[in-house]
């Protein structure tokens, strides 16, 4: 709780920096608070497994792990955004209050036990974004970003809002423990209202997380979206948003696993293929993340499909792979954007020869990304292939190594175009700042680590 | 407070239960086919009322005050959901002279 009270203040605080003009205050003000609020999930570590404040919010390691995962990659993020955000708004404090406030709501997601939290987490973490995403107000491509995200926002809301409401209507709470023991307590008289329910909020979490068939706004609004926030919403809003999708059907919903696993079952096939081949025919660097995002997004379905005891440390490993390596590619894109003003592929052509330390970082992301051992991304693909083999889905496994494939092929065709293409105008050098650097060095570093020792990550939870 | 409720009670049950999918289908199907970004979001809050709605009448009849805590916590945030998008739909204004949901179709692949 003390990390959630934290960052709300801390996002007044720096509200108010803002407006006293203390602009080169605002950096260090947010990492220091950033480095406060870990501290508070640090120290409650193991400490909390019964809910608080009348059964509204839990936490347990579950939400402290991926709270942490969460607070850092915003970190990284934000050391980022040092003169990005300075190049594109005059409001630069606006920018850290969002996405602070933004992460507030990512936490409540990530620990909540009652739906009113779920609901309210959820619109905290969505409302703050909808600004973000159209922040470039005079520019076309973020309006129209903004207007779709807010849109589909706004509707999935809706849906999910029905869905909570047909299992109250059914169990007659919102407390998340209530609707379990409902659940268990009447396994032959289920409601019918509460299958409704189950289906709704399948629907309206699968909007939030850009899985397929839900998934058409999102390419549109990473794309329009400045690149900062696209790394921010493509990581820690899908991370924040798998984490209460997993304690919703890890915790209540396992004793119907037979009813929603079909649903999900065809909901990540599609997912897999629409966004593996749609990657494919990109050629635009941010566009091909965009849709890569959709293909993790089913990935990390696996492991709800195949719900049981690997299931929460399968996601956690994924998430972490799969945040640091688009860390790496979005902060990398940034550098080349700036320097060729252009965020295709050929924008990439010879950085192998005049950066060759960014094209390392990136060619280690893409590597991690497309899920090639001695990377964090390798041990994350291999705990959600293990997750599904335990349970003989034999046909999902042929499925998902296809489209694995296919991955392989689109990323390192970026690899391609920075080490053997060559530059029709000439080679421009792409300067890194130090703040890149760090990142990049502690993204590249811990993608390596948990690729060569995944037991430091596989044990915590 | 207690004729209210038998009020409410005085309906079956289903009633309100049919009554509110018509409702929140009637926003989806509005969402998906006008053009009109403010008809759209008219058609938005159409959903999240019905929601209102139902969450009143299961709590009524359940005589469960949660449920009707819940109605706040929705309407507060859908008031705060329709502030930002009123503004984006502003903001989308200035540039393009138009609420037409045609007129942003730039972003295609």
């Amino acid at each position: 709780m003390g990390a959630i009270i934290t960052l709300s203040l801390l996002g007044i605080l720096v509200l108010y920096l803002g407006l006293y003009k203390a602009k080169n205050a605002l950096l260090p003000v947010t990492l220091l608070g950033l480095v406060v609020a870990l501290g508070f999930e640090i120290a409650a570590w193991d400490t909390g497994a019964t809910p608080i404040y009348h059964g509204m919010v839990v936490f347990d390691n579950l939400a402290l792990s991926f709270s942490i995962l969460c607070i850092v990659i915003t970190g990284l993020i934000l050391l980022l955004s040092k003169e990005y955000f300075r190049a594109i708004s005059s409001n630069v404090a606006e920018y850290y209050t969002l996405i602070l406030f933004s992460l507030t709501g990512a936490l409540l997601v990530n620990s909540y036990h009652n739906f009113a939290m779920l609901f309210v987490g959820i619109e905290i973490m969505s409302v703050a974004l909808y600004i973000l995403v159209g922040i470039r107000k005079t520019d076309f491509n973020s309006n129209e970003a903004a207007l779709k995200y807010f849109l589909m926002g706004a509707f999935s809301t809706g849906f999910l809002l029905f869905g909570i409401t047909l299992l109250y209507g059914a169990t007659g709470t919102f407390d998340i423990t209530g609707v379990k023991d409902y659940v268990i307590g009447n396994p032959q008289t289920i409601s019918p209202l509460f299958y409704g329910g189950i289906l709704l909020l399948l629907v309206g979490l699968c909007f939030k997380i850009g899985a397929a068939p839900f998934h058409f706004w999102t390419p549109d609004v990473y794309d329009g979206a400045p690149i900062l926030i696209t790394s921010y919403m493509s990581t820690v809003v899908k991370v924040a948003s798998f984490a209460g999708f997993l304690r919703l059907f890890s915790y209540v919903f396992v004793p119907l696993h037979d009813y929603w696993t079909p649903v999900l079952l065809v909901i990540v096939i599609i997912t897999l293929f629409m966004g593996n081949i749609s990657a494919l025919m990109q050629t635009s660097f941010k566009r091909m993340l965009a849709y890569s995002s959709i293909a993790h997004a089913g990935y990390m379905l696996f492991a709800i499909v195949a719900i049981g005891a690997d299931s929460a440390s399968g996601i956690f490993t994924y998430a972490i792979a799969y945040s640091l390596a688009s860390v790496t590619a979005f902060g990398g894109l940034i550098l080349v954007k700036r320097a060729h003003g252009s965020d295709q592929f050929i924008a990439f052509n010879e950085l192998g020869k005049t950066n060759p330390l960014l094209a390392i970082a990136i060619t280690i992301a893409m590597l991690s990304l497309a899920g090639i051992p001695l990377t964090a991304g390798f041990i994350g693909k291999f705990m959600m292939f293990h997750t599904v083999m335990q349970d003989y889905k034999i046909t999902l496994l042929i499925l998902a190594a296809i489209n694995a494939a296919i991955g392989v092929f689109y990323y390192l065709r970026v690899v391609v175009h920075m080490y053997f293409k060559s530059a029709d105008e000439g080679a421009v050098e792409v300067s890194v700042p130090l703040n890149f650097k760090i990142v990049f060095i502690i993204a590249t570093l811990v993608t390596i680590l948990i690729g060569l020792y995944p037991d430091c990550i596989l044990s915590i939870l | 407070m207690d004729s209210v409720i038998q009020h409410i009670q005085g309906i079956p049950l289903n009633h309100y239960l049919i009554f509110c999918s018509v409702i929140f289908s009637i926003g989806v199907i509005g969402v998906l086919i006008r053009r009109n970004v403010i008809i759209i979001m008219m058609c938005v809050e159409l959903m999240l009322n019905s929601v209102n709605l139902l969450l009143a009448a299961f709590s009524a009849y359940r005589g469960d005050a949660s449920g009707q805590v819940f109605v706040f916590f929705v309407m507060a945030l859908a008031a705060a959901e329709v502030a930002v998008g009123l503004a984006i739909v502003i903001m989308v204004y200035r540039n393009t002279k138009s609420v037409d949901i045609e007129s942003l179709s730039k972003l295609r692949w």
